[in-house]
């Protein structure tokens, strides 16, 4: 079986990888044509580890996203979430599975405009089963003294970083980022970059940031790029630069 | 667009069938009366001489004249357990008679034919008679076989209400038409006349040519003339119209606001939702006008397109609805006819709504330059919630925050939506609420009051003794007797024609009961009398009436109202039978009695009774009641079917469209929440606590609602005949709340289908 030869693998390279991608494609049927979005992708994550997914739009970056983040399903291949197989996973399963071990954060934040910053982080953490304290996730994104704030009262970059907030309170395996800096200028996506960049070297989680901005390439553990539907290449980041170094 | 059509497809649809019933009967009754040539004032007599008809033609105000023998008989149907009473009036030729016959089929007899009658439709049909048929009638004391010549309806007994009685009871009541001269002779009233019907000239004053007729007939034993508000089937009739008027108006006309309310508020949510479309028009250079423009033809087209469906569904349901009424309203012409007029006001309150509507929206659109409203749309300001202000923050969960902001952040939409559904709860309790009444008025009647097996009225009046025959009878272990006294109760200028009955202090089958259910204790001296009539005399417990005795010498005495009854049925007078001897000058005589009967033996003794020659009708209280429940059911289970329908229709568009409004408004908010790990029931339990939570407050509001518009109901519905008590019993509000929730996990249901197939990512792609 697949699984066993993959537990072998990985037994030679050390821990099992958070994730794991064989031989994905996705095809959307949109009307009269056909878009083959990911072609035989093979794709890991590793535990801790801060990747940067690089590509043009239409790449297949946010597809393969989608499809870790268990939005979307894989029309052939198999994809792992440590030992769980993503793409035999029905509906609630997949629903547990954003619940429990997935945090997200969206180019356009999707907070709840109803919500305060804290209530939106609450949000989460009352269905989690061992949250952070609201205040925590908050302060660990800078934010401790906006808390009461309702989205309408904050800036782009607060907005994300509640985002972020919200994401990481429930201590998820893995962050999941589509362009979080997309619709925010240069100095605010540092702040918010910033907070992505605790986030993993403070609670150790794997972080997959989509960009179609090189620069941003630099601050990852290992670059992937894509075009086409495939890997173009994966490339590992032997000095990592802060986010201050990063310029665009 | 389709849901804007569907509501008002739903608006048109009830305007045309409720409002366009009301006004085909109306327009239906009009012109029967017109044809035939209906009465307006009717006067009953002892006996007057044929010659007397052109002294009452000559009177002042006077179009046209009919003089009538009419009297009571008792019939034998066959197959029929019990006797039935028959109301035998002569028909004239066809050009001096008013009320004519309309024959439904067969013909007239001519005016020497003996034995040969038309009867009444309902009578017929209640007893499968048809042409040809026979029954056996006592007329005159002798027993005699009619045959069935034709069979016919007439306006004076569109309701044939046997004296006395509060329904319609058709086995047992029928009107019975036989030639002028035949029936004269039968009767032994050739060449005279006891009943007089006119109509008068146009601008003639009703009480000027009462009073004129009232002396005329005064020599003559006249009993009493009155207009047609005295006219039991045309007040009956009145009553029911009446009914059927204030449901047809007010439910269109809560239909209609609801409908624009909805249309208003769809339309501005949809055009706001499509900010970014418009902004994109403007940036080609199209102007605010032309984008106004485009959709407010979009909401017309809408409109139109409802009123469509609307017209064709409200003309099949009206006509439906006319069909199961020509059951109850009895007239030759009575088809639904489709108002043009309605339906231009249906459609232009629509589109009225609806334009403002979607002008509201437009303007909202286009008031940002194109740029930015082609940016996504900056997070809506909330605050927090009055709960939370004032303390309750702790025990709220943060979705719960999320719907209690939610519906205050838009308190008009959420206040309509409320008052929306709160109508639906209302209407429903009002629809219901007349079973209560009903309910009570007949435990009241048939439990309380009318407490005897069989009722006996005499045709002419009889010995007291008689009651001695009659506790003689084999069968009948009590036996009371009660006497009649037309009298005419006058107050200062205000006059009322009323039956005064007179009882003995210690009867015990029939009581006197108030609307409390406390019985009251008839007085050795003076009057108890119906609250309706009190009201119409202006008189009150205390007052001194003068009272004009209509039979015999006629004395004219003044007598005290003990006390003032609030009752429900008819309109009574009561007295002390021997005070009441008194009154009518000494005689003493009965018209009528009431028994008790021992078990298993009602059909024999009402059999025995029915062969005596002075009995003139036999009725039991039990037949009564259930002709009267089996009427009042049918004809509430219409009215309260539609009403159930209704409502729900309008639950359903309210509470739908809300659901519907806050998914498009809030799609994306609900992706979010699928993305952040919440299952597809708990976003669906967020979406609709707002709907329920709105449905929830919106239930006791209509609970206040339906209790205080059926008390109005109450109020425009009180006439001669009966009064609903204002009763509504609990099982009323719970059905109606329940029936409101019915339709609110139904639209939930249609939602949650839509909420289903959203696609997660692509709502979150987009944005705003």
């Amino acid at each position: 079986m697949a699984s066993d030869q993959l537990t072998s693998d990985s037994a030679k390279k050390g821990p099992l990888p958070i994730f794991r991608a064989r031989g994905v494609s996705k095809i959307y049927e949109m009307g009269e044509v056909r878009v083959e979005a990911l072609k035989d992708v093979d794709f890991d994550l590793n535990e801790g580890e801060l990747l940067v997914l690089l590509g043009a739009s239409g790449s297949g970056k946010s597809t393969l996203l989608n499809i870790l983040g268990g939005l979307d399903r894989p029309t052939s291949g198999m994809v792992w979430y440590r030992e769980h197989d993503l793409s035999q996973a029905d509906e609630d399963e997949l629903t547990t599975y954003r619940r429990k071990h997935v945090g997200f954060v969206f180019q356009f934040y999707n907070l709840i405009p109803s919500l305060t910053a804290r209530e939106n982080v609450a949000l989460v953490t009352e269905i989690s089963d061992d949250p952070m304290a609201p205040e925590e996730a908050l302060d660990l994104v800078g934010l401790a003294d906006r808390m009461d704030h309702f989205p309408a009262q904050l800036s782009g970059g607060e907005q994300q970083r509640v985002a972020i907030a919200r994401a990481v309170a429930k201590r998820p395996n893995v962050l999941l980022c589509d362009e979080p800096t997309g619709a925010l200028d240069l100095e605010t996506g540092r702040i918010v970059l910033r907070a992505l960049e605790r986030v993993n070297n403070e609670l150790k989680t794997a972080i997959a940031v989509i960009t179609h901005n090189a620069a941003i390439a630099n601050m990852g553990d290992r670059v992937v790029r894509m075009g086409s539907g495939r890997i173009a290449s994966s490339d590992v980041n032997t000095h990592r630069l802060s986010i201050e170094e990063i310029e665009w | 667009m389709l849901s804007i059509a569907a509501v008002v497809a739903a608006a048109t649809m009830t305007v045309l069938s409720m409002r366009g019933t009301y006004e085909s009967l109306v327009i239906a009754r009009d012109s029967y009366y017109e044809q035939s040539r209906f009465p307006d004032i009717w006067a009953s007599l002892e006996r007057a001489p044929e010659s007397l008809k052109s002294g009452i033609q000559g009177l002042d105000g006077v179009s046209a004249v009919d003089t009538r023998v009419s009297f009571m008989a008792t019939v034998r149907v066959e197959g029929l357990e019990k006797p039935a009473t028959g109301f035998f009036s002569t028909i004239d030729r066809e050009d001096v008679m008013l009320g004519r016959l309309h024959l439904r089929s067969g013909r007239l007899p001519g005016q020497d034919e003996r034995d040969r009658v038309v009867i009444s439709e309902q009578f017929a049909k209640a007893n499968e008679l048809v042409e040809g048929s026979t029954v056996r009638a006592v007329l005159n004391g002798q027993l005699r076989e009619l045959e069935v010549l034709g069979i016919g309806i007439s306006p004076e007994h569109t309701y044939p209400l046997a004296p006395g009685s509060i329904f319609p009871d058709n086995q047992t009541y029928g009107v019975f038409w036989m030639g002028r001269n035949a029936l004269s002779e039968l009767a032994d009233m050739e060449g005279a006349f006891n009943q007089v019907a006119l109509t008068m000239q146009a601008g003639a004053k009703e009480a000027h040519v009462i009073s004129e007729l009232d002396a005329i007939l005064k020599p003559y034993g006249g009993l009493g003339a009155h207009g047609r508000d005295l006219q039991v089937s045309h007040q009956f009739l009145e009553s029911e119209l009446s009914q059927n008027r204030t449901t047809g108006t007010f439910i269109p006309a809560v239909f209609l606001a609801v409908v624009a309310f909805l249309l208003n508020m769809v339309l501005r949510r949809l055009i706001a939702t499509q900010r970014q479309e418009i902004a994109v028009l403007k940036a080609f250079g199209y102007t605010n006008a032309d984008v106004g423009s485009f959709y407010l033809r979009m909401a017309l087209f809408a409109v139109f397109l409802g009123a469509a469906i609307g017209s064709v569904v409200g003309y099949w349901l009206g006509d439906m609805m006319v069909e199961l009424y020509t059951e109850f309203f009895v007239f030759p012409d009575l088809q639904y006819r489709l108002s043009g007029w309605l339906l231009s006001f249906a459609f232009v309150i629509s589109a009225l709504a609806a334009g403002i509507g979607a002008m509201a929206g437009v303007r909202q659109a286009v008031s940002l330059p194109p740029a930015e409203a082609m940016r996504p749309q900056a997070p809506a300001s909330f605050r927090p919630g009055i709960f939370e202000r004032i303390g309750f923050a702790r025990f709220l969960s943060s979705s719960m925050r999320m719907v209690l902001r939610n519906i205050e952040r838009q308190p008009v939409k959420s206040i309509f939506s409320a008052i929306g559904v709160s109508f639906s709860v209302a209407i429903l309790v009002v629809g219901m609420f007349l079973f209560d009444g009903i309910d009570y008025m007949m435990d009241l009647q048939f439990n309380r009051i009318q407490r005897e097996d069989l009722s006996v009225s005499f045709e002419r009046p009889v010995s007291p003794s008689v009651l001695y025959e009659l506790q003689s009878l084999e069968g009948v272990s009590e036996a009371e007797i009660w006497r009649s006294v037309p009298a005419r109760l006058i107050s200062g200028h205000r006059r009322k024609e009323v039956g005064i009955t007179g009882r003995h202090l210690d009867d015990d089958l029939r009581r006197i009961i108030k609307e409390d259910g406390l019985m009251v204790r008839l007085p050795a001296e003076g009057l108890v009398i119906s609250r309706f009539l009190a009201d119409a005399l202006q008189v009150e417990a205390g007052s001194i009436l003068d009272v004009e005795v209509l039979i015999g010498q006629r004395p004219v005495r003044q007598v005290a109202i003990q006390e003032v009854v609030d009752d429900f049925l008819g309109v009574s007078a009561f007295m002390e039978i021997d005070a009441l001897h008194r009154l009518a000058g000494g005689i003493r005589s009965v018209n009528g009695a009431n028994l008790k009967v021992e078990a298993g033996r009602r059909e024999s003794v009402s059999r025995a009774l029915a062969d005596v020659p002075a009995v003139a009708d036999v009725s039991s209280p039990r037949a009564m009641y259930e002709s009267f429940r089996k009427q009042m059911d049918e004809g509430f289970a219409i009215g309260v079917f539609f009403l159930v329908l209704f409502s729900s229709i309008i639950a359903l568009a309210v509470i739908y469209n809300g659901a519907r409004i806050s998914l498009s408004e809030r799609g994306r908010e609900l992706a979010s929440l699928r993305v952040l790990g919440f299952s597809k029931q708990e976003v669906a339990l967020l979406l609709f606590s707002e709907q329920g939570l709105i449905t929830l407050i919106a239930i006791p509001i209509g609970w206040a609602l339906g209790y205080w518009l059926a008390f109005a109901m109450v109020q425009s519905l009180i006439t001669e005949t009966y009064r609903i008590p204002f009763v509504v019993d609990s099982g009323t509000y719970l059905a109606s709340a329940a029936m409101t929730v019915l339709a609110a996990l139904l639209s939930s249901w249609v939602v949650r289908r839509r909420l289903n197939r959203y696609d997660l990512i692509s709502v979150l792609k987009t944005r705003d």
